[in-house]
């Protein structure tokens, strides 16, 4: 089987829009196609990651839209959703499209329009996904985060300012992103002080609601050498589930997706948590930081948080994490997100990171739907 | 009402009852959780939220033991004066949320149940 690459990436500005949802797919589309130096009528296979248009602005039949906006029919076209892993599970399907040899060109566009909602309206969007059961009492995916960090914080005995300086990480970052909604640091001081939003958790543990597109071009690596010399390669990718019923799961602190998908990216590409040079974590809540880096092998259970306070995942640390900004400052556009990652590791590999540019060979990007239901873990190399 | 969990053949329970427990194991009857009291695993409560909720809204995970075995449900919390490790009743209440104020469909899922009330 002949190795999936991708030799191109865009994003749009990240933030509040004036935009709708296939102004913004076709903003990132092209610019994908313009980035890679690729024609639109080369194109076979048009993916497009989004959960909730039809909810949120009442289109459906983005995919085919943005197929004729972008001139690339008559190319297969098909929606992901897996909520807000709709981005990661579109890399791989993208990445399926190439491996399997059904497509010599694929172009995955992720973005979502969100901000015409108020926050309650794009709250109960986002926590339609819940269990019946779950929904009837007002559980959001907010309201998850805060059950989770108080029985992580009071298990091991972590403090809560670890958590807060999860944001001022990546706010920190978030600075360095020309694309990223809030290009403003913030210190400790602010985050503990903020408002309460699900008790222990407060307004700056949690992402906003965002607006934005991103896209990714991805094609055999024989066709990427027409192209260019400098693409990534995907050594590893898998998706995996946990129970839909968040309180079933044996242990509330761990993500069994994450796991799972963790594992077999890992077997994939023969490589192991020490390999990874740089990681964009699904930072929607700043607790699941701390989660996806337990669950990814990079911190022993119940010690993510020493390493955050050690600051091994600043950009000059062991192993920067989300140097994007993250979802925390970056912002949320759910099925833009893990396609931004996907275009931040990208972007990290072959040099293109500007001054968020760390040294890099090997990255990889964890993206969660709902609250660990469903993730996609993905690992990208750089062409060697 | 009932606050009915499933006890699966292999002894296991679960809330809510799916077709298939652990390992594929059926469902052999089913278990009124209302009847029995349960510990508060973890709490929270929200500020933020959606259209229909009540606000704050306290909710916790609470674990029942059930002849040795556990099993664990989400609900709200009628105080926010709870803490971890506290014990807690299920108590009716007949609308948890407003039906039709959210995005759900009014009549795909019930609106009534329990709250957990500290003991």
């Amino acid at each position: 089987m002949e190795r999936v690459a991708v030799i191109g990436s865009s994003m749009t500005q990240f933030g509040q829009r004036d935009e709708w949802v296939l102004e913004l797919l076709s903003e990132a589309g092209l610019a994908c196609l313009d980035d890679a130096g690729v024609d639109a009528a080369d194109v076979k296979h048009l993916y497009v990651s989004n959960m909730a248009s039809g909810e949120f602005e009442g289109q459906t039949g983005i995919m085919n839209a943005l197929a004729q906006d972008i001139d690339a029919t008559p190319a297969y076209t098909q929606r992901v959703d897996q909520t807000s892993s709709s981005g990661g599970a579109g890399i791989y399907a993208a990445w399926q499209s190439v491996a399997s040899g059904a497509s010599e060109m694929t172009l995955l566009v992720g973005g979502e329009k969100m901000t015409h909602r108020t926050t309650g309206e794009a709250t109960d969007v986002i926590a339609s996904l819940t269990h019946p059961v779950e929904y009837k009492h007002g559980v959001t995916l907010p309201s998850f985060a805060g059950l989770t960090a108080r029985h992580y914080l009071d298990r091991f005995d972590a403090p809560r300012e670890s958590l807060g300086k999860v944001a001022v990480k990546n706010h920190k970052n978030g600075v360095d992103n020309p694309h990223a909604q809030f290009r403003k640091e913030v210190d400790l001081e602010t985050v503990l002080e903020s408002p309460i939003v699900a008790d222990p958790l407060r307004l700056y543990d949690f992402c906003p609601i965002t607006d934005g597109s991103a896209a990714l071009l991805l094609c055999p690596e024989s066709v990427a050498q027409e192209y260019t010399d400098e693409y990534a390669v995907i050594t590893g990718i898998d998706g995996a589930t946990d129970t839909h019923v968040v309180h079933e799961r044996e242990d509330p602190t761990v993500m069994g997706g994450v796991v799972e998908s963790g594992e077999g990216a890992y077997e994939m590409s023969g490589r192991e948590p020490d390999d990874i040079d740089v990681a964009e974590l699904h930072d929607m809540f700043t607790i699941l930081e701390f989660l996806q880096m337990e669950g990814l092998g990079f911190a022993e259970q119940g010690e993510a948080w020493e390493l955050v306070e050690e600051g091994e995942t600043e950009r000059d640390g062991e192993l920067p994490i989300n140097t994007s900004g993250g979802l925390k400052s970056k912002g949320h556009p759910l099925g833009a997100s893990g396609v931004a990652q996907g275009v931040e590791i990208y972007e990290q590999l072959v040099g293109e990171a500007g001054p968020r540019q760390v040294e890099a060979d090997v990255g990889l990007c964890c993206n969660v739907g709902g609250f660990g239901n469903c993730v996609i873990t993905t690992i990208m190399e750089a062409a060697q | 009402m009932t606050m009915d969990a499933y006890r699966y053949e292999d002894g296991t329970i679960s809330y809510p009852g799916h077709p298939r427990g652990p390992d594929g194991a059926e469902p052999v009857e089913t278990i009124d959780l209302s009847e029995f009291t349960a510990e508060v695993v973890t709490w929270t409560t929200s500020t933020a939220t959606p259209p229909g909720v009540r606000e704050p809204n306290h909710l916790a995970i609470v674990e029942f033991t059930i002849e040795g075995e556990s099993v664990r449900a989400i609900g709200q919390v009628t105080t926010g004066e709870i803490e971890v490790g506290d014990e807690v009743r299920p108590v009716y209440v007949d609308e948890l949320r407003e039906p039709g104020a959210g995005i759900r469909e009014p009549a795909s899922q019930e609106w009534d149940g329990y709250r957990f009330e500290p003991v």
